[in-house]
């Protein structure tokens, strides 16, 4: 029945990502479908488009998926991932314009209360427009 | 039947409306119909309780005497609902 957005948190640590995705768990609580992905497939630093493709799919609904990035080369895998999506899912992905760790506790609680992408992602991004 | 309703309600949270009050104020105002603000005075500015940022960034602090004022159908149930989160301290209910 849980058909909240879905948030996804792209960090180039694994650290940091895990530790976004448990502040939004304590924070905003269990209704909103979570995923993290963070680090170079070898260990270290880095993002993978692969990694960000499966990360989409574990929080997966059918009301759509906000993802959250940090730096340069997370946001530019991010939009890769989403090109590379079925057709069916592309138009219900979006990658917010917003501070990692904050914006994903404030997408979050919007994703909470059943919320449309559409503003779930305009409240992730009105923390730019302060 | 659109109605009004206000009260208020001092917060005793230690840390006042910070994040994880925050987030629970918020989402338990998003359940309601009505359109509901809150103000650290009477007189305001107020504060849209629907809106997370807003919310967060009103950095209320503890000791705070919280005004609640909502306009809708399910106004008084509003009010009534998130006073009485404050006054359990923001945990859940049950």
């Amino acid at each position: 029945m849980n058909q909240n957005v879905g948030i996804v948190i792209v960090s180039h640590s694994p650290d940091v990502a895990r530790g976004a995705a448990d502040m939004v768990r304590q924070m905003v609580g269990d209704d909103v479908p979570l995923a993290w992905c963070g680090g170079a497939p070898g260990g270290g630093l880095g993002t993978n488009v692969e990694a960000i493709l499966t990360a989409i799919d574990r929080a997966w609904s059918e009301a759509g998926v906000a993802i959250l990035v940090d730096l340069g080369g997370a946001e530019t895998n991010s939009e890769m991932a989403v090109e590379m999506l079925p057709e069916t899912r592309r138009d219900r992905v979006v990658i917010c314009d917003a501070p990692v760790v904050e914006g994903a506790v404030m997408a979050g609680t919007e994703a909470s209360a059943g919320s449309t992408l559409e503003q779930v992602r305009r409240t992730a991004e009105e923390l730019r427009a302060r | 039947m659109t109605t009004n309703a206000t009260g208020s309600v001092r917060i005793e949270h230690e840390v006042g409306l910070h994040a994880r009050p925050s987030v629970k104020l918020t989402q338990l105002a998003k359940t309601f119909q009505s359109k509901i603000e809150f103000a650290a005075s009477p007189d305001g500015p107020w504060v849209d309780a629907k809106s997370i940022v807003k919310v967060m960034g009103s950095k209320t602090p503890k000791g705070t005497m919280l005004h609640f004022r909502a306009e809708g159908e399910d106004a008084p149930e509003a009010v009534r609902a998130l006073i009485e989160l404050v006054e359990r301290d923001f945990e859940p209910t049950s």
